[in-house]
């Protein structure tokens, strides 16, 4: 591989990152498409403007417009059916200049070799996730976010797989792997081997989590170690956010990851042109591919690099978890049942007399529901009034609005009674929480199936509520134990873990306005790339939540 | 009323009476007086005295071929290089159907083939990538990527199906190709978009086979047999050009091979069979050259033209000097003062020619080593008038769209295409969902012709007559649902995909210049392969980029993990389980101390009772 060995490429590459380094406003559209066609490529653009339901304040941006270019190049003799792509996110910032400026001096690169069976598209982003998102609904011709895009010119088949780029500076000591998408999504495992065998091959530090691989398993700080990346993993896939451009592409069937390069304080630097050697290496790679990457996971976890924890392990845990709930909704069914028993033979399956009626068990149900459906609307519907009446932004007025609706649902138990009529019985709570255990479990089994991550850190803090509560604890106590053990309370404690484990701590203010971006975030991410952790927490979980917190004061 | 519009259209399209394709056949009785017309535009050539030797050769033996190279440079900087090789076969088995024994030029194979399956006409295509009309134009002969084979049988033919089954088989032998994965579930019968080329007007579409392969790869072993069907193979001629090595080593590589009867003269008073060998190379100069943007015979083919094929009645070739008329953007060496005007594909296009056949032309170094060194950018290119893309739409595996885009870019003239769709039944359309828009516009077809498939039986067939507004994208969409495969039915490598022949889009785009429609007079190869009928208008078919389509697959390797478990278990358990069945136990007797062995041994010799 001669990548950049004749000093005129390098020249011409480091010519162009000059250029890249000299300040500009927006991203230089026209320039791009100069350069790109100068390269010999297809050149399209694409442009794109997407008005956000309440202010991003973490990327300060609200209404947002952007454009996508994409040069294809060619492979010879292919009919276009197959294509890979090569991502950089560009941003006004300049901050991820260099990884543009790689990929212009790949493009050039790659045109001049003939060994290409699948078409290679460079594609530059504007905006990051919200322009990746516009240039695959629009290379797909879906529209699933309500995106506002001009349709695409020039495609190139199915894409096999995509590798997105972003560095920050022309250095760097460690690649970074990324491999969270949206929803949880992971690819294909063999795409995380393939970057890891090259980064040995070449000799670049490669991280995972941001973490280096330690020798020693056998030590307890080596299997620590591997426990904190592996926890991070866990937390990075239970949060369903794309945490890196690829990880939109991954809705698409597509194997896609993220390489972001790390330039800390080492000694060793390695500079582009070995980049640059690890990326025409994974492409050759993947070009070869005769068939999409499908002969390895598709679910794992990674305590490192060269280490995965396969869906064969990790399931078993979550399914004893599981069991748990299906167990004491045996005992609940058979406590039920005993009764109808004692009265004589055939007359068991008719409901006992002081069976509670459907009403008094499915008020709670539709009520809790309901206070779901107003946890998922009203934020966003709501947020004009909110910043009328109140000094806050609009992103504060969403999220604080989210937060109230919560802490209302815990006001739920004394109001749903009125609409019972008369006493809740012993036979009622017993019927409720039947219902709810079922309904938990059958969630968290779908949830853990679809990202294995958050139906995990759900049941862990869920379990416990749902097995124990009934209505003869003692109130107060319990009662607490019950809202700490809440959804909300959980991911709480996961800013903090999440904080603590990529070696960030944070004090409790600075923790509390965390976990409100995170909030807002959560549903930010909702709206722009159809993430389903939101609605799943408002729809689904919390309501569950709220069934058992209405045991806990049933009367 | 739909169908009288399409078969009307249909005529148009190619109708192929006698007086649109007696043209071709005009070479074959290569008169002098022809000649002398042909040089007319090049009246300043000194040669007209040699082709006249040459054609004069030709008079005298029944059968004829002529050869021609056409390389033209691209606006983007490629260079695209046209052979075409025509036989010429005086025979007429045509209406006699009588055996045939004697081969000259003819390849003996082909003939045989000819007169066992009673065809009227047979048009086979290799391709190994996608003509980019964005960048190259329109090609002169067009070919959709992989295989594709379409057949005219004759009207007394009574088992179609049996003959075309067999001549697929055959003609894979031939060409070394896997003709032999034609079968009923990748052949149509279009009703409207192909009709034949050459002589004779058959309209029942019965007779006429179409099938595409869209995965076949195109390589060396394709090519070894469609040189040998050349007649100076490739020991002369423009053949020796056709290094594989170098054909191959390209941005697109096309072999064709198209027979029809034509008219031997023009009165049209006897056919002959007409034998067209294409190939069509683009070669990447960017890539082969260093950025260089400079290209001469022997960059291209590693070999330089010596001699012309000495059965040639006719050997030439020809640049496209269009763009270059004071030579400002290229230098063009050894430099000709031949030039030929031809409209070709509704352009008028100006070209220098080399005659093989003539000893001034290669020199004093005896070898023809054309040289074209760029000076400058070239221009934009006109936007071709018609071109075509095709897509999939949506994610999952459960269903999707299929989009195709047809653009007219003629500024103010409309003008009907035929769109002709053939989707293999795995790929379940769903024809209430089809909508034509134009100009975000409903654009009703006047003319559609849909067969149903049928599962794993035959395809779906969508013919529909679509006229398009000028300077307008219009788009066909129809939805589809991707079928569950039976576990045998996969392919080896499911998770590749499966392929999606192109569509195929024919129209007679309004010409800005008027076409050449007198027949009478030569012209060159390379601009009489579509029969021209009117002078305003021209024939083009456009193929639209194949698809790839992934189909819910099972995990293939999980069968295979449950039957080696399966295996395990059984085999260790059936084996403990028959062993403990079919065992019989014995109580084994102690093996008796010493002293009692002896003491048997005496008692047995008394004959006394062991002990």
């Amino acid at each position: 591989m001669g990548l950049l060995s004749d000093p005129n490429r390098r020249k011409a590459l480091t010519s162009l990152l000059t250029r890249l380094n000299t300040p500009i406003w927006g991203m230089p559209v026209e320039w791009l498409v100069k350069t790109m066609q100068a390269r010999g490529l297809e050149v399209f653009t694409q442009s794109f403007t997407r008005t956000l339901p309440f202010p991003d304040e973490n990327k300060e941006r609200y209404m947002v417009r952007g454009t996508n270019i994409y040069g294809i190049l060619r492979a010879p003799r292919a009919p276009r059916t197959e294509a890979l792509v090569l991502s950089a996110p560009c941003s006004p910032d300049n901050s991820n200049n260099q990884a543009v400026g790689l990929l212009l001096g790949l493009a050039q690169y790659f045109r001049s070799q003939i060994y290409w069976a699948k078409d290679i598209i460079f594609l530059v982003n504007e905006h990051d996730l919200i322009g990746m998102q516009a240039w695959l609904e629009g290379y797909h011709h879906t529209n699933i976010t309500g995106m506002d895009y001009t349709p695409l010119q020039g495609r190139a088949g199915s894409i096999q797989a995509a590798l997105s780029l972003e560095l920050s500076s022309d250095v760097i000591t460690s690649l970074d792997l990324v491999l969270e998408g949206l929803n949880g999504q992971l690819p294909n495992l063999d795409l995380a081997n393939l970057f890891h065998a090259f980064c040995q091959k070449i000799g670049v530090l490669c991280t995972i989590q941001g973490k280096l691989q330690r020798g020693d398993w056998d030590t307890a700080e080596g299997y620590t170690h591997a426990v904190q990346t592996m926890m991070l993993m866990v937390l990075k896939q239970a949060s369903g956010r794309p945490w890196g451009d690829h990880g939109l592409f991954l809705r698409y069937h597509i194997e896609a990851a993220s390489v972001r390069g790390i330039n800390s304080f080492r000694q060793y630097k390695t500079d582009a042109t070995t980049i640059g050697r690890l990326l025409e290496g994974m492409f050759r790679k993947l070009n070869n591919l005769l068939e999409r990457l499908h002969q390895s996971y598709f679910f794992y976890l990674m305590p490192s690099l060269t280490h995965f924890v396969s869906i064969g392990y990790y399931m078993p845990a979550f399914g004893l978890l599981a069991t748990i709930l299906l167990l004491r909704a045996l005992d609940l069914w058979v406590q039920l049942g005993t009764p109808a028993q004692v009265t004589e033979d055939g007359a068991g399956e008719v409901e006992p007399p002081s069976s509670p009626g459907v009403l008094s068990v499915l008020t709670p149900v539709v009520i809790s529901h309901l206070t779901g459906v107003a946890l998922y609307t009203l934020p966003v519907l709501s947020q004009e009034t909110a910043v009328e009446h109140f000094p806050v932004s609009e992103t504060e007025a969403v999220v604080l609005t989210a937060i109230a609706i919560y802490t209302a649902g815990l006001a739920l138990p004394h109001n749903t009674h009125r609409f019972i009529s008369g006493e809740g019985t012993e036979q009622g709570w017993r019927v409720l929480k039947l219902v709810a255990l079922l309904y938990l479990a059958v969630l968290l089994g779908c949830t853990a199936l679809i990202n294995f991550s958050l139906g995990f850190i759900l049941a862990i803090t869920l379990v416990p509520a749902a097995a124990c509560v009934t209505p003869h604890m003692p109130k107060a106590l319990t009662a607490l134990a019950m809202v700490l053990l809440s959804p909300g309370c959980t991911l709480l404690y996961c800013v903090f873990i999440f904080q603590e484990l990529q070696e960030a701590p944070v004090t409790l203010p600075e923790g509390w306005m965390l976990f409100l971006s995170v909030i807002s975030q959560g549903i930010l991410d909702h709206s722009l790339y159809g993430s389903l952790v939101y609605p799943l927490l408002a729809l689904l979980i919390y309501p569950c939540w709220l069934l058992l917190w209405n045991i806990l004061f049933w009367k | 009323m739909a169908a009288v519009g399409v078969f009307a259209l249909a005529a148009l399209v190619l109708s192929c009476k006698c007086d649109s394709v007696e043209k071709p056949s005009d070479a074959t009785g290569a008169g002098t007086g022809s000649e002398a017309e042909r040089s007319g535009p090049a009246a300043a050539s000194a040669g007209s005295e040699a082709p006249g030797g040459g054609a004069g050769a030709a008079v005298s033996l029944p059968d004829s071929c002529e050869e021609e190279l056409l390389i033209r440079p691209l606006h983007s900087g490629d260079i695209y290089a046209s052979f075409q090789f025509r036989t010429l076969w005086d025979t007429d088995f045509l209406h006699q159907g009588k055996k045939v024994s004697h081969y000259r030029l003819f390849p003996k194979s082909l003939g045989q083939v000819l007169s066992k399956f009673s065809v009227r006409e047979l048009h086979i295509s290799f391709t190994q990538g996608y003509w980019r009309t964005m960048q190259w134009g329109q090609p002169i002969v067009p070919s959709p990527p992989g295989a594709e084979l379409w057949v005219w049988f004759h009207n007394t033919v009574a088992d179609v199906d049996g003959n075309w089954k067999e001549l697929t088989n055959v003609l894979s032998g031939i060409f070394c190709a896997s003709l032999n994965f034609i079968d009923s579930t990748n052949t149509v019968q279009p009703s409207a978009s192909f009709k034949p080329l050459g002589l004779g007007n058959a309209t029942d579409h019965r007779f006429l086979r179409y099938a595409t392969l869209p995965r076949e790869i195109v390589c060396t072993e394709n090519l070894t047999p469609w040189k040998k069907l050349l007649p100076c193979g490739s020991k002369a001629g423009l053949a020796v050009l056709m290094k594989s090595e170098k054909l191959f080593h390209s941005s697109f590589h096309s072999q064709a091979v198209h027979i029809r009867p034509v008219c031997k003269d023009w009165q049209c008073s006897s056919t002959a069979w007409e034998l067209r060998q294409t190939l069509n190379v683009v070669f990447d100069l960017y890539t082969s050259g260093q950025g260089k943007k400079e290209w001469s015979l022997f960059k291209m083919f590693s070999r330089t033209l010596t001699e012309a094929c000495p059965l040639a009645s006719s050997s030439k070739v020809y640049v496209d000097v269009t763009d270059n008329p004071e030579g400002e953007l290229f230098d063009l060496s050894p430099a000709t003062s031949v030039l030929n005007t031809a409209v070709v594909l509704g352009d008028r296009r100006t070209y220098s020619v080399y005659d093989l056949t003539q000893k001034e032309t290669f020199g004093q170094l005896r070898s023809l080593n054309l040289v074209l060194r760029w000076k400058g950018e070239s221009g934009d290119m006109l936007r071709p008038l018609l071109h075509a893309e095709r897509y999939v739409a949506g994610f999952g595996l459960q269903t999707g769209e299929i989009h195709t885009l047809i653009y007219n870019n003629h500024p103010y003239r409309a003008f009907p295409v035929l769109l002709l769709d053939s989707v293999p039944w795995y790929l379940r359309l769903y024809i209430h969902t089809l909508t034509v828009t134009s100009k975000t516009r409903e654009n009703k077809p006047s003319y559609i012709h849909y067969q149903p498939s049928k599962d794993r039986l035959r395809p779906h067939l969508l013919e529909m007559l679509v006229q398009l507004p000028p300077h307008s994208v219009t788009e066909v969409t129809v939805q589809f649902e991707r079928a569950l495969l039976k576990w045998t039915e996969y392919t080896p490598d499911p998770n590749h995909g499966f392929y999606v022949g192109s569509s195929v889009i024919s129209a007679l785009v309004p010409s800005v210049v008027a076409m050449d429609t007198n027949n009478t007079q030569e012209r060159p190869l390379f601009s009489s392969f579509f029969p021209t009928k009117e002078e305003s208008s021209y024939f083009v078919r456009v193929y639209t980029e194949p698809l790839l389509v992934n189909l819910p697959t099972p995990d293939f390797s999980m069968p295979y993990n449950v039957i080696c478990l399966t295996c395990t278990v059984v085999a260790v358990g059936y084996g403990s389980f028959y062993n403990l069945l079919t065992r019989t136990f014995q109580v084994e007797e102690p093996s008796q101390p010493l002293a009692k062995r002896l003491a048997n041994v005496i008692r047995r010799i008394r004959g006394v009772p062991l002990l």
